[in-house]
């Protein structure tokens, strides 16, 4: 019976038994072609990179002829000032947002004051609002801030601060502190704990999980941005180093094997933070949307 | 990302319902805290930093965008308030309206293959082995990858002489050579093709998330009544998903709509306008013509668009869930 039942831990009822070789030998074949498909290009992207001067009819999953000059072109092209620039930013970003989401839901979630309502609805309006509509009159915006009128116009700041506050990642850490008991809060009230010192030593501990969850999330928003660094750059120097692909493409002058070298230095900090923080990743999709 | 901004969809169909019933107050506390005004204070203090923020750099836009859609911008010369024009203009305009076939066309097909790729990874990959796990972790690859970097690579792939890459391994099958994105005719389908690949692993997770949620009793049941493994993922598994289905629709489309990375960075709307979207030709319209009015007019009809489709969404699972 137990051998049965096995049977319907999956939806097709692939079975678990091990002398069924044939049900196993068809879902190890199609297993190792969807890895072959999903993977495969981005590990062409690798060899790419490390191969010397790679035509582009030429390209394979293992280098022909390995070495590092496409990356040293690339350096001449000013790859690593690109990605500097990506590094800055998706840092700077990502601080912000971490502690903008973590504060607003701190009220949020632990408060009860007039306006909450208005606060959560106006929060989710921010993210009914697709940044691609804003994107031509924030470039305005950025080129003559109101009331200031600073212009972030080719600067990283430009970049960074309209990035640091995201509806999701305040949504994900609102719904997390709400499960905090409130035991724990009066209990340091009683021991005479101001607020910073409640929301600093007694809920931002226990987020942990939640912070892995909008740091991965944030990273991944950050890192993929396109229009927003393309708008506020004012000259090509100010590029992130995905935009900057395009432009070294474009460049007659460099090879597919330097756009490859870039393409892999844009590729190996999201592989990084996916791969450390994997779990995060996943439960962050699945509740995020299962929650609806 | 479009992945990650893709991510942040993932939250805007669901939230409402956490929006509503934080406020009631119990009447006694609020009295107290009425008096204690740092009581009141406290919580606007941690809400500064994103509300000023929000405001300044979505809210102020939203507002001005929906002003300059209203004018003829001429910078240096000073704007001339036009009405409605910008609209009508856009509207007519034949750019925008084979702009906006190819969006709801790319958006309709991307939606649907993904998730039908994503379903068949999900009944592949369901499981607890580690080595299952493993796979599921490979193939999610695409979701993380910038899609600059996707379109990068895949633009190689599509190199359209016959010894181009993909052109190789589709004449091991005898087909092709073709020339993807450099050929009016397949274009599209190019670049709707990248979209599934990417987005269709995204799927997968969601799927199997809803998979997981089944019970294994009505599997059970269903074999014991005799029915076959299709049958039973059509009445058991199918009607189970709903639920999932629905959300990846909707997140799927709204994406869809203001695709705009993918499309820029692989074929940048080319050729000859065949892979020109709503959003490309936005930006086109801004950057390249010096016409925000027009551009912006064309953003806020994306907007509407958008909040529309959200909206009824949102209504049509609320009458659901009410019944």
């Amino acid at each position: 019976m137990s051998v049965n039942s096995s049977r319907f831990d999956s939806a097709l009822g692939w079975s678990t038994r091990k002398d069924a070789w044939l049900s196993k030998g068809i879902r190890v074949l199609l297993s190792a072609l969807a890895v072959i498909l999903f993977c495969g290009p981005l590990l062409v992207i690798f060899s790419g990179a490390f191969d010397h001067n790679p035509d582009p009819t030429q390209l394979s999953v293992f280098p022909d002829n390995p070495s590092l000059i496409n990356f040293q072109v690339a350096a001449e092209n000013k790859i690593w000032h690109y990605l500097m620039n990506s590094l800055i930013i998706a840092g700077g970003a990502l601080l912000l947002q971490l502690a903008v989401s973590v504060f607003a839901a701190y009220a949020l979630a632990r408060k009860k004051f007039r306006g909450q309502a208005i606060a959560l609805l106006v929060i989710l309006a921010t993210m009914m609002l697709p940044e691609e509509v804003i994107a031509i009159p924030l470039s305005l915006v950025i080129g003559d801030l109101p009331l200031v009128h600073v212009s972030l116009k080719g600067t990283l700041l430009g970049v960074i601060l309209p990035l640091g506050a995201w509806g999701f990642s305040i949504f994900v850490m609102t719904e997390f502190m709400k499960e905090i008991p409130a035991e724990l809060e009066e209990a340091a009230k009683v021991d005479g704990a101001g607020e910073l010192r409640l929301f600093a030593q007694i809920i931002l501990p226990l987020c942990k999980p939640a912070l892995g969850v909008i740091a991965v999330f944030g990273f991944n928003m950050i890192w993929e941005q396109y229009l927003l660094p393309l708008i506020v750059a004012a000259d090509p120097s100010d590029y992130t180093l995905t935009v900057a692909l395009l432009a070294l493409r474009s460049d007659d002058m460099v090879g597919t094997g330097i756009v490859l070298a870039g393409a892999l230095l844009a590729l190996v900090p999201s592989l990084v933070v996916y791969l450390s923080l994997q779990k995060s990743f996943l439960r962050g999709i699945t509740t995020g949307a299962i929650k609806g | 990302m479009t992945a990650v901004q893709s991510h942040s969809d993932t939250q805007d169909v669901g939230s409402t319902a956490s929006g509503g019933g934080a406020v009631e107050t119990h009447p006694v506390r609020r009295r107290r805290r009425r008096r204690l005004t740092g009581a009141t204070f406290t919580p606007w203090l941690f809400l500064f930093p994103a509300a000023l923020i929000f405001l300044v750099f979505k809210f102020i836009p939203m507002a001005e965008g929906i002003r300059l859609s209203l004018f003829e911008v001429r910078p240096f010369l000073g704007d001339i308030f036009v009405g409605f024009k910008n609209y009508a203009t856009i509207l007519q305009d034949e750019k925008f309206l084979t702009a906006s076939w190819h969006t709801l066309v790319l958006a309709g097909g991307q939606t649907l293959g993904a998730m039908l790729i994503g379903f068949f990874l999900a009944l592949l990959l369901e499981g607890h082995a580690k080595s299952l796990w493993f796979v599921r972790s490979a193939v999610f690859l695409p979701v993380v990858a910038a899609t600059a970097v996707i379109g990068e690579i895949w633009r190689l792939f599509f190199y359209p002489a016959p010894e181009g890459f993909l052109n190789e391994v589709i004449s091991w099958v005898g087909l092709g050579p073709w020339e993807y994105i450099h050929n009016t005719d397949t274009s599209l389908v190019s670049v709707m093709f990248v979209g599934i690949w990417k987005h269709a692993p995204y799927d997968m997770v969601l799927i199997l998330a809803g998979l997981a949620g089944i019970d294994r009793q009505q599997y059970e049941a269903a074999a014991i009544d005799g029915a076959s493994t299709p049958q039973r993922i059509w009445n058991v598994t199918l009607p189970a998903l709903r639920p999932v289905i629905t959300i990846l629709l909707t997140l799927a489309a709204i994406r869809g709509l203001r695709v705009f990375t993918e499309v820029y960075v692989l074929t940048g709307g080319g050729p000859a306008g065949s892979t020109d979207v709503w959003m490309t030709r936005v930006y086109t319209t801004a950057f390249e013509q010096s016409e925000a009015g027009l551009a912006s007019a064309g953003s806020v009809l994306l907007f509407l668009v958008t909040l529309v489709l959200t909206v009824s969404v949102q209504w049509y699972r609320r009458r659901k869930e009410a019944r």
